[in-house]
């Protein structure tokens, strides 16, 4: 093990190919020799031209193409088609094609040999164009042309010594190994040790899926995943969603869930932006109606919607959506709502997946909706699924994207067995139910999770009507929320008792008025009464007063009449 | 076939090779002057001198003055002894130590079972 005492990065060459020089932080090793090892098909010819014309045209470096399989009119025609105009590039000079032909037919071994004609076709293909760049696909095929490979294997290994020391920026490529562990049918990883990158393109049940891995990069740091890749007309494209990782920044930033009532139950404002959202339910409970409502509302406030519709075409979602009073055709022509729609087993989980990720980057919506992904486990194992969808939310998070998923439950099956893996990367999950009563089903919803904010815990039974999705007023009994009918006859019941209580009431008032008119009137007798005694009280003291008086007078008048007294 | 040379030289070659019946047209690259160049172009003027005796031309290019060549006429290894003439292309590399195996090859002593290749 070497150690690095602070020394500058490895120096890389940008291959150009998308998202591939993410993984690679950079690209291939510079002036060394990359090995591209993969079954027939998987694109390791394309991987090779890509890294030469996209070197050639973006990055001002020419490149060498040698060919041992395909001749210059079979590659000129292939990439043709791909949008490559091989034959313009090699007038500029920014291109050299080589094909090497090797027929074991026409070859007879008489002695010691070298591959120096090799050498010297690539020094001159080199010098000619001052090549930065070369490729040669596939190297391998000198095994079926020499028999003695005592001489190639030596030959092989002086060759990539060449290259470096040309310090040309090389991609070799080789076919994979059919024993198990074997990366290259020739066993030419020990040739090179810089760079090695695996292609893949696995068949499961009849579904295609390419992938790429950087086996070892030396010196370098390097995404270790297999990541899915796309072979298209714009060349390859390697989605390197797994890099996203866990570290993305979040904001307190909220969205609407298009449904007035529903914000109220996630602390008034709705979703958290960027967040992920679970609507799962049973079939016919409203799944695609909840997520049309949200789309509906982000769409008029002016932010551009994404729909994976992957059960119903765009018609049919426009048109059953109009009957719930949204009309979704002007937001689609105003560019801000997309339909992406397609059946779910018409590609592979990765590929749809790398579809997906390629339509989002291309559209850069503030949202998206897929519908539903419980379809995308046809397609995979539960297991897949999980990974692909924790790669999608991951991405979608990174971009601050709001995604909501609806996930279609299979009656009768528990729904935390059925959500095992995917509830888990889920900010908020909203369940959907019909509960049957009184011979009537009714949908209810209610908030199984949402982190990071208060919710309501409370069911909620909601109707949808022209006028949308409306939640109506929560009526609890002994057995639950009470629904349908059930509502509407315990709404009866509780005026009937409301009524009866306004009345009581009234009567209990009346008897108050009645007792206070009778207390009253006793207050006013017994006033009356003491009124009464107080008067006769007064009365006998006047009297007794006058009496007292009269008497002094009438004693005076005696005793003055008598003069027994001299007074005055 | 891969080998494209100047159609009016093949023609031209051709043309001669009806005329002369049997006359061998033998192209020998070699890569500069290295010890099993020199085996090589000493062997095959042996074996034309003693078999192809006034029915040969033969060639002997440098392919470091020439490299421009190598693309054209397919060389992989060195040294490489082309036979162009008669048809079919043949491609001999290596020293051309082995006289037999290049007698075979050039027709002119009739192949032997043990020589069947495999492949």
């Amino acid at each position: 093990m070497k150690i690095s005492h602070g020394i500058s990065a490895l120096p890389k060459s940008p291959t150009g190919i998308k998202g591939f020089d993410e993984i690679t932080f950079g690209g291939l090793p510079k002036g060394r020799p990359t090995l591209v090892s993969g079954g027939a098909g998987s694109g390791k010819t394309l991987f090779g031209m890509e890294f030469i014309i996209r070197g050639a045209v973006e990055y001002a470096e020419p490149g060498v193409f040698v060919s041992f399989e395909e001749s210059e009119e079979d590659l000129v025609a292939n990439f043709k088609s791909l949008g490559f105009d091989l034959v313009q590039l090699q007038a500029d000079k920014k291109l050299y094609l080589d094909y090497v032909h090797i027929d074991r037919s026409e070859i007879e071994e008489t002695g010691e040999f070298n591959l120096e004609g090799l050498f010297v076709r690539l020094g001159f293909a080199i010098d000619a164009i001052s090549a930065r760049r070369v490729v040669l696909d596939t190297l391998e095929a000198l095994f079926s042309g020499f028999a003695n490979q005592f001489i190639l294997r030596s030959e092989i290994r002086r060759l990539f010594r060449w290259l470096k020391d040309r310090g040309v920026t090389a991609v070799i490529t080789a076919e994979r190994g059919s024993l198990e562990g074997g990366l290259t049918r020739h066993g030419l990883e020990e040739y090179v040790s810089d760079c090695v990158i695996a292609l893949d393109h696995r068949v499961h049940d009849q579904l295609s899926t390419r992938r790429m891995r950087v086996v070892k990069y030396r010196g370098s740091t390097h995404g270790t995943n297999e990541y899915p890749f796309l072979l298209d007309e714009g060349g390859i494209s390697v989605l390197p969603i797994t890099s996203v990782g866990l570290d993305y920044a979040v904001t307190n930033e909220r969205i609407s869930t298009g449904i007035p009532r529903l914000d109220v139950m996630f602390g008034g404002k709705g979703f958290f932006r960027g967040s992920s959202i679970l609507i799962s339910g049973t079939a016919g409970t409203g799944k695609t109606s909840f997520a049309s409502q949200f789309v509906y509302n982000t769409c008029k406030n002016g932010e551009r919607c994404l729909y994976f519709a992957f059960e119903e075409s765009s018609s049919q979602i426009v048109r059953n959506m109009r009957s719930l009073g949204m009309d979704l055709e002007p937001l689609i022509g105003k560019g801000l709502l997309r339909y992406e729609s397609v059946r779910p087993t018409s590609f592979g989980l990765e590929t749809h997946l790398a579809k997906m990720i390629q339509i989002i980057t291309e559209f850069t919506p503030s949202a998206i909706v897929i519908d539903p992904i419980s379809n995308m486990i046809n397609v995979g194992s539960g297991y897949d699924v999980k990974i692909a969808l924790m790669r999608l939310v991951d991405m979608l998070k990174s971009k601050l994207i709001t995604s909501l998923f609806t996930s279609l439950l299979q009656a009768g099956r528990d729904i935390v067995d059925e959500h095992v893996g995917v509830s888990s990367l889920m900010d908020t999950w909203m369940l959907l139910r019909e509960i049957e009563s009184g011979g009537e089903a009714n949908r209810i919803i209610n908030i199984v999770k949402s982190r990071g904010m208060a919710h309501s815990n409370q069911l909620r039974e909601f109707v949808m009507s022209d006028q949308g999705i409306e939640f109506v007023d929560v009526y609890t009994g002994p057995a639950g929320v009470l629904t349908g009918t059930a509502r509407v006859v315990q709404e009866a019941r509780e005026k009937t008792e409301w009524t009866r209580i306004q009345r009581e009431i009234e009567r209990k008032k009346r008897d108050l008025e009645r007792k206070r008119l009778v207390t009253e009137a006793r207050i006013n007798e017994l006033q009356a009464r003491m009124d009464s005694d107080q008067e006769e009280i007064e009365k006998l003291i006047q009297e007794h007063q006058m009496n007292s008086q009269t008497a002094s007078q009438v004693s005076t008048q005696m005793a003055r009449m008598r003069m027994a007294d001299t007074q005055e | 076939m891969s080998d494209k040379p100047p159609i009016k030289s093949a023609t031209e070659a051709f043309e001669k090779a009806l005329n002369e019946k049997g006359t061998y047209i033998l192209k020998l690259f070699v890569s500069g002057m290295t010890p099993s160049s020199l085996r090589a172009i000493q062997n095959i003027r042996d074996i034309c001198q003693k078999h192809l005796a006034g029915r040969y031309e033969l060639e002997v290019i440098d392919i470091y003055q020439q490299p421009e060549l190598g693309k054209q006429e397919q060389i992989i290894a060195a040294p490489t002894l082309l036979k162009k003439l008669p048809a079919p292309l043949q491609q001999f590399i290596g020293d051309l130590s082995n006289t037999e195996k290049i007698l075979v090859g050039l027709n002119i002593i009739p192949k032997t079972p043990a020589d069947e290749r495999k492949d």
